[in-house]
């Protein structure tokens, strides 16, 4: 979410959902969309029978390529090298919008300059994609308005996760795909309130609404506000509180509803670091991996037992509703930690209920301060939502940016390759995707039915790989990367291109993430868990 | 908005959008007009022929299929109409299966309704009846069944996994009294290319497409999907403090009527005994059961000890915007750190 922070001023999903069916052309990249996210899967097969242009780039073979106009089945990791080069093409032809640059966006000579390394016969070479396919997705991107880009974790999960962002933001500002209804850029976020998480400020350096904690003025609010002075030094990020606790830095952690044991990258790092904290609690509503090495486990509440509130990908706060009972003595998640601060005996944290909080987040929260549970009643409501008569925003940047000077930041890029490269000893790439039928690692597990469809993990190879290597269809391999090793059926597949194989991670039975690397993006710091270098050998 | 145009249907004058159907045009309305194979989210077919109405000046038509004109005079029922449209319904049920308490659609059924309409002359239809249906019925998916001895080639299911879920893995086969809906190479379901979304289940008219264990709730609640970032709107059902059932809320801004498996069918892990219903205090390297005072007495003394930078908070993407609230307030006010982040790169 760095990237379009920095280009935009606002790191979300730029349109909505309802507006991608009625787009002129969808380009999704790094998203399988109809298996994470069905049901923006439906609109953009809706937008395709009303006649859009679909545009799918992806190392894998993905279902929504049945549908597309065009599928650009690129290397692992070469996705700046790709969306540059369609930039320079849609600039070398005069595709790109003239006026929209000079209005709205900045730096537009610069972002030029830097095309230049991006000739044809260079992204072709880097992406794998032959040249007169390149040049066909960039005009078909740019004459078809209003063009809707959809990305997912295909293009953040890399060690220059940001960069790729950035070179989607490029693509859409130089062709005035921003501010547009079905148009933007539309990062389709992973879990039900991952949007919501960020907005409130489950981040290391922000407050809730994007309030930096380095900037005084905000810290001063919130000191006012919650009467207490604040550390002005921003924390640490996930994959660095692991490495923080594996050095003793970090030697208490609290760790609410996630299982890292199997989600997060080069996962054994992370199972020592665990090991090595002097206090450890965990609080889940299954006693899942990670809660197996707490020293105290606390029970919570599912979503279907508590009131609240979610925020979906497309920035909608949407009321939870509490259907049954908490099963045994499992209590909300803000209950629990307000009943931990009162007896530490920290003042602010009276809360009788969620409506209770949301209004203080309210107060708070400029983005957030039109919201109330009574208006939420009457259906969810698009942040920014500033004042109570104000319906809230369904696409953003429609006039200006949200950046200083108000204008979109074209940036100049260079491509980089990924950290873990293959050699002899690691000939193929591994990449990471998501089964439809299953959801992370935990909850779709202990839902009947769910893993019968899904048919277990496998290990998805080229038919050309598989042939050189001798390995038949539902053969039991070995697979070793720079960090790990584990076994796993294999399934012969096209959907795998040449010299790249896919796993999931969704089973504990085969822990992916001891394989794959934590090199992380300089800026997002998100780790590296779509390109892996491995080798693969017959168990 | 778009034009209004204004038509009588049986002496009523209504006023109905361009380009809707008269069927559509009468519902809105509140004008019942019989009706089967037509649906809402639907492109209407008019494969069932009972939503027959006159219009003066013509001779009979299917309402489903007929626009809205300016000044047009409908008429609904007529000794003419009832009869053709008895007919027409009586070539529908002449194969379904009479036994509608054993089936999981009874009371929610469309042919029920139409043969409540209608009414059935049962005499003529047991001389007219034909010998009784004998497919299998298909439970190889884990979530529904598909029962073709009750199926009445309405083709809505078709239409759905067409327009909705743009799959297109069924299709009506073979011919005449052996026409029925089938997948490529008349395999069980769960070996063809469907994604077990349940559209058509959730639309299928009579008891054809059922889910696997349909479980009557006490009552629903509307609130949001708990899996990916959609965030789909939908009622929970729930009985005896279990979950038991989850559709799409209709007009839901964001999935338009729609799931998918997970939504729909995936809900049961809230039920699951493995849940953790006590807190637990690691004790002699075992992980025992505590109560919440020891556990929150033993927490607030020992986090006393880590106050600052040691101390770190892993939230989560799955929990509420208020639980989020809490917790980094508590990290950063409480616990004096900006240690707090969650699983958003994962």
């Amino acid at each position: 979410m760095a990237g379009l922070a920095t280009t935009l001023g606002s790191g979300a999903m730029t349109n909505t959902i309802g507006e991608v069916s009625d787009s002129a052309c969808i380009m999704a990249i790094g998203t399988s969309t109809t298996e994470a996210h069905p049901i923006i899967g439906y609109q953009v097969k809706k937008a395709v029978r009303r006649g859009a242009k679909l545009i799918v780039a992806n190392p894998q073979e993905v279902p929504l390529v049945r549908f597309a106009d065009l599928f650009l089945q690129i290397r692992p990791g070469s996705d700046v090298a790709l969306l540059m080069g369609m930039a320079r093409v849609i600039v070398e032809e005069g595709l790109h919008n003239q006026q929209y640059i000079e209005e709205r966006t900045e730096n537009f000579e610069a972002f030029k300059e830097s095309l230049s390394e991006f000739s044809l016969d260079f992204v072709s070479d880097i992406t794998g994609v032959p040249e007169e396919k390149i040049v066909e997705a960039a005009r078909m991107y740019a004459q078809n308005s209003p063009a809707s880009l959809l990305y997912c974790m295909g293009i953040t999960q890399h060690s220059h996760g940001t960069d790729n962002v950035l070179a989607l933001s490029n693509l859409a500002l130089i062709t005035g795909n921003l501010g547009n209804i079905s148009g933007g850029v539309n990062p389709l976020r992973g879990q039900n309130n991952v949007q919501g998480a960020c907005d409130m400020g489950s981040l290391p350096n922000v407050y809730t609404g994007y309030q930096k904690v380095e900037d005084e003025g905000a810290r001063q609010k919130f000191e006012g506000s919650w009467k207490i002075e604040l550390n002005p030094k921003p924390g640490l990020t996930h994959t660095e509180i692991f490495d923080a606790a594996y050095r003793n830095d970090v030697k208490a952690l609290y760790l609410v509803g996630e299982n890292p044991v199997l989600t997060e990258a080069n996962a054994s790092h992370s199972i020592e670091a665990m090991e090595k904290l002097e206090f450890f609690v965990v609080q889940d509503i299954f006693l899942n991996e990670t809660a197996q090495k707490a020293d105290v486990v606390l029970p919570a509440a599912s979503f279907a037992e508590k009131n609240g509130t979610f925020v979906n990908t497309e920035r909608r706060v949407q009321r939870v509703r509490k259907v049954i009972e908490p099963v045994g003595e499992a209590k909300p998640d803000w209950w629990i930690i307000s009943a931990i601060a009162n007896e530490m005996g920290a003042e602010g944290f009276a809360y009788n209920s969620a409506a209770d909080i949301f209004r203080e987040i309210s107060a708070v929260t400029p983005s957030y301060a039109g919201i109330t549970y009574e208006r939420l009643e009457h259906g969810g409501i698009q942040w920014p939502c500033p004042a109570e008569d104000h319906p809230g925003t369904p696409v953003l940047h429609t006039e200006k940016f949200n950046t200083p000077s108000g204008k979109g930041k074209l940036m100049p890029l260079s491509y980089r390759p990924s950290e873990d490269c293959c050699d002899f000893d690691f000939p193929l790439i591994l990449t990471t995707e998501r089964s439809l039928y299953q959801f992370h690692s935990t909850m779709t597990r202990y839902s009947e039915g769910l893993d019968e469809l899904s048919g277990g993990e496998h290990i998805k190879i080229n038919p050309a790989d598989a042939e050189r290597m001798g390995i038949a269809d539902g053969d039991l391999v070995k697979v070793k990367s720079r960090r790990g090793e584990l076994e796993v059926k294999a399934r012969i597949t096209r959907r795998s291109q040449p010299g790249v194989a896919a796993l999931s991670f969704h089973f504990a039975e085969c822990p992916t993430n001891l394989l794959t690397s934590s090199a992380l993006d300089p800026v997002a710091k998100t780790p590296e868990t779509k390109v892996c270098a491995i080798s693969i050998e017959k168990a | 908005m778009s034009e209004l145009i204004t038509l009588t249907i049986d002496g009523v004058e209504i006023k109905a959008e361009k380009g809707t159907s008269i069927l559509r045009a009468a519902l809105e309305n509140g004008i019942y007009i019989p009706h089967l194979c037509d649906h809402q989210d639907l492109t209407s077919v008019g494969i069932c022929r009972v939503c027959l109405v006159e219009i003066e000046g013509r001779r009979p038509t299917v309402s489903c299929m007929t626009p809205v004109e300016e000044g047009m005079v409908v008429t609904t029922s007529s000794e003419e109409l009832d009869m053709t449209r008895k007919v027409n319904m009586e070539l529908l049920i002449l194969h379904h299966d009479y036994d509608c308490q054993n089936c999981a659609k009874n009371s929610y059924c469309k042919l029920q309704e139409l043969t409540r309409y209608v009414g059935i002359d049962e005499e003529r239809i047991s001389a007219m009846r034909a010998p009784a249906l004998d497919f299998p019925i298909d439970d190889s998916n884990p979530y529904y069944q598909r029962d073709m001895n009750k199926c009445v080639l309405c083709g809505i299911c078709v239409r759905t996994c067409e327009e909705i879920q743009g799959d297109e893995c069924i299709d009506f086969a073979f011919r005449g009294i052996e026409t029925r809906i089938s997948v490529l190479g008349d395999k069980p379901i769960i070996d063809s290319t469907c994604v077990t979304c349940g559209e058509c289940v959730s639309r299928c008219p009579v008891g054809a497409l059922v889910p696997q264990k349909a479980i009557e709730p006490t009552y629903e609640v509307e609130t949001v999907c708990p899996f990916c970032g959609c965030g789909c709107n939908i009622l929970v059902g729930a009985r005896g403090g279990k979950l038991v059932s989850s559709t799409a809320v209709e007009d839901s801004p964001v999935s338009g009527g729609s799931l998918c498996v997970k939504g729909r069918y995936g809900l049961s892990f809230v039920n699951s005994p493995e849940r953790l219903t006590t807190p637990l205090i690691r004790r002699d390297g075992e992980l025992v059961e505590a109560s919440w005072e020891e556990a929150i007495s033993l927490i607030s003394e020992k986090l006393g000890q880590y106050k600052g930078d040691q101390f770190a908070t892993i939230a989560s993407a799955k929990c509420t915007v208020e639980d989020n609230y809490v917790l980094q307030k508590f990290t950063r006010a409480v616990m004096g750190t900006n240690n707090i982040d969650h699983c958003a790169r994962l």
